[in-house]
């Protein structure tokens, strides 16, 4: 809106909302430190990061979602049946190595249905994803009943709750950095990208210059369904066992990092550095409650409230500065036509 | 597909308008359905077909429905509320409770459930219309805010049947001149509801809202009034719903109603409310949540285990947005060629 003389680029870096995340974070730091002296220890650092790490994975492809202007509620049930496939196959004698691929597979698949009912069939993706979350959580359900599998070899649940040798990293934490790379690159420096960005802004335009919404919706809702199976695969690998059950009730917190990452919840922008950064804010939120003493019912309340929060407050930031920018101007924007003279005013 | 020089010769009724008038029928569909799998399931499990196994599915099914009904009024505004199940269960253990401490006798009770409903019916409509958060992301935080306070006030402790007045305990399995209590307490609220979507200033003002936004805005219709009164009125069917749940099942602690806004939605969604907003009927959302309550009871009686019905569920809300998409499609391609 305004042209980014010096004196107004200092102040857009103030009102990024990376910008604002990392102070946030910092405050979050300062408070949790306050709270216990452990808090600022590595091993209480990769502790907190552990207990999110699949809600982590999961929130990096929904935020291409998101911004294409899509939503999918069913990573959770999806990481449910990549688990319960995972239990049943190992208890059927299958060995990890076959498991596993197989287990990813079926996140595709699913993840295919998705894509094709919501970008080939035309549906809303929030009706199409609510019946996948039961049906993808139904038959984990059928698939392994009400049984927890818990026998599975070292080298597995070492993969989910063991460190890189040497380090306190987490080696499901390789796994987000390594997808978070991967993803950060192929949305800010590709076509492919910038084509989700071009959905996500206008679908008709998109499509009227020749971008294929089709093709780019399918491929985003089955890259999120292989996520988040190997999600499932991780919490499983993590917690040593596998249960139909697991994952209930993430996509919320899923929902919650992607939003307070800055993404539009109406598609068309968002960041995959700010979807970290709110990762490691809300990593670092449940943690200080935690040390806090504060009761895992009022951490949901925290995490519902803040998931309402962060859809309010960039709205009403945006009205607030374009207020400004009025008041500043001495004229409704837009920019382009405020007198020349009047952009030198500090 | 059809062949276009047939259709256009026969002027009377072509495929896409015959689907157009199967579609209109979506209560009648699923009648026949609910015949053609009561029949199979009679032939396997006799007792199916008995008074006593139709009216527990009918009362089971009605609380669904009171709430399918609440659900259909945002629905059809374009929104959506997944926070019914949080709502329901707050409600649900508020009203046993008081009950159980003798706060409230059986109506003051009720009273105070209504306004809780009403209440949390408010705070969403707030955050949806006031502070413009849209509806998916506005009702999945209060559903963990709700449950988390039901959690809070809950803690561990649960409310035994014993602890509830019997006459409150007993009015699920009462029956007024044959028909289940919980049954005619549906049917009202379905008969009040489509009387004032169907004859009234708001319901006519919630069909406009919901089927073209833009032209209701022109038209000077107060769409956020609208939409907040929508959710509002869901929170208070939601209340009501939560009253019944306590009746029926007696023991109510803070998990009470759990992963219940899925079977709402499902109902919704079968019962052929338009999800693009703007169409159908609260009787729909009803039978839907009868059609559902009948396979969850055949499930039962046929021996499969219920781990199906959550697939079953998922299912079925597929097929229905499927279909309705097809047909829809149908119904403009027919249009279409008819106007050539």
């Amino acid at each position: 809106m305004t042209t980014p003389t010096k004196g107004r680029a200092w102040t857009h870096l103030l009102a990024r909302w990376e910008t604002l995340l990392v102070v946030a974070l910092v405050g979050l730091i300062a408070a949790g430190t306050s709270l216990s002296p452990f808090f600022l220890d590595a091993g209480n650092f990769s502790n907190l990061i552990a207990a999110l790490i699949e809600v982590a994975i999961m929130s990096l492809p929904m935020t291409l979602i998101i911004i294409a202007g899509e939503i999918d509620l069913s990573v959770e049930s999806m990481a449910g049946l990549a688990s319960a496939i995972l239990g049943f196959l190992w208890t059927a004698g299958v060995p990890l190595w076959i498991a596993i691929p197989v287990v990813l597979l079926v996140g595709f698949a699913g993840g295919l249905l998705n894509g094709l009912l919501v970008a080939r069939g035309g549906l809303p993706s929030l009706v199409v994803t609510l019946g996948t979350l039961a049906l993808f959580r139904g038959l984990a359900l059928i698939v392994l009943g009400p049984i927890g599998v818990s026998d599975f070899p070292p080298a597995f649940t070492e993969f989910g709750f063991g460190h890189v040798p040497g380090t306190l990293i987490p080696w499901p934490f390789v796994v987000y950095a390594i997808i978070a790379i991967l993803l950060g690159i192929v949305l800010h420096r590709t076509w492919v990208g910038r084509q989700v960005y071009a959905i996500g802004k206008n679908t008709g335009a998109a499509r009227f210059s020749g971008v294929r919404v089709t093709r780019v919706k399918v491929g985003l809702f089955a890259l999120t369904g292989l996520i988040s199976a190997l999600a499932g695969v991780i919490l499983t690998a993590r917690l040593s066992s596998a249960r139909a059950d697991a994952g209930q009730g993430m996509t919320l917190t899923v929902v919650t990092i992607v939003l307070l990452g800055g993404v539009n919840i109406f598609g068309g922008s968002g960041t995959i550095p700010g979807v970290v950064l709110a990762f490691l804010a809300v990593a670092v939120m449940q943690n200080a409650l935690r040390l806090a003493s504060v009761s895992v019912e009022v951490q949901s309340i925290a995490l519902g409230l803040l998931l309402i929060l962060s859809v309010i407050i960039p709205t009403f930031a945006h009205q607030a500065r374009s207020a400004i920018g009025r008041v500043r101007g001495g004229r409704p924007p837009p920019a382009d036509s405020v007198p020349r003279g009047e952009t030198a005013l500090p | 597909m059809t062949d276009p020089g047939a259709a256009a010769i026969a002027p009377a009724r072509t495929p896409g308008q015959w689907l157009a008038v199967v579609a209109r029928q979506r209560e009648l569909t699923l009648v026949a359905i609910m015949i053609v799998l009561g029949a199979l399931v009679t032939l396997s499990a006799p007792q199916f077909l008995t008074v006593d196994n139709l009216s527990q599915v009918a009362v089971l099914a009605s609380i669904t429905a009171v709430a399918a009904c609440g659900q259909a009024l945002v629905v059809i505004t374009r929104n959506i509320d997944l926070s019914v199940e949080a709502m329901i269960g707050l409600v649900a253990y508020c009203v046993a409770v008081t009950l159980e401490n003798h706060t409230f006798d059986a109506a003051g009770a009720i009273a105070f459930g209504l306004v809780i409903g009403l209440g949390l019916g408010v705070i969403n409509g707030v955050i949806v219309t006031l502070f413009k958060v849209p509806s998916i992301v506005a009702t999945l935080g209060t559903l963990s805010i709700f449950r988390g306070f039901d959690y809070l006030i809950a803690g561990s402790h649960q409310v035994p049947v014993a602890g509830l007045p019997e006459g409150f305990t007993g009015a699920a399995a009462a029956s007024i001149v044959g028909i289940p209590f919980f049954v005619l307490i549906a049917i009202v609220i379905v008969v009040v509801g489509s009387v004032i979507l169907r004859s009234t200033r708001f319901g006519r003002q919630l069909y406009a809202v919901g089927s073209n936004p833009e032209a209701a805005a022109i038209l000077g219709i107060p769409s956020r009034r609208v939409v907040f009164t929508a959710f509002a009125l869901c929170g208070l069917l939601s209340g009501v719903a939560g009253i019944m749940w306590v009746s029926e099942f007696g023991t109510i602690n803070g998990t009470s109603a759990t992963g219940f806004s899925l079977a709402v939605v499902a109902a919704v969604v079968v019962g052929g409310v338009n999800i693009f907003g703007g169409s159908r009927t609260l009787a729909g959302a009803a039978l839907g949540a009868l059609f559902l309550g009948f396979i969850a009871n055949a499930l039962i009686l046929v021996g499969l285990s219920q781990f199906w019905l959550q697939a079953i569920y998922g299912v079925v809300i597929l097929a229905a947005v499927s279909a309705d998409a097809f047909i829809l499609r149908r119904v403009q391609r027919a249009a279409v060629r008819r106007d050539r």
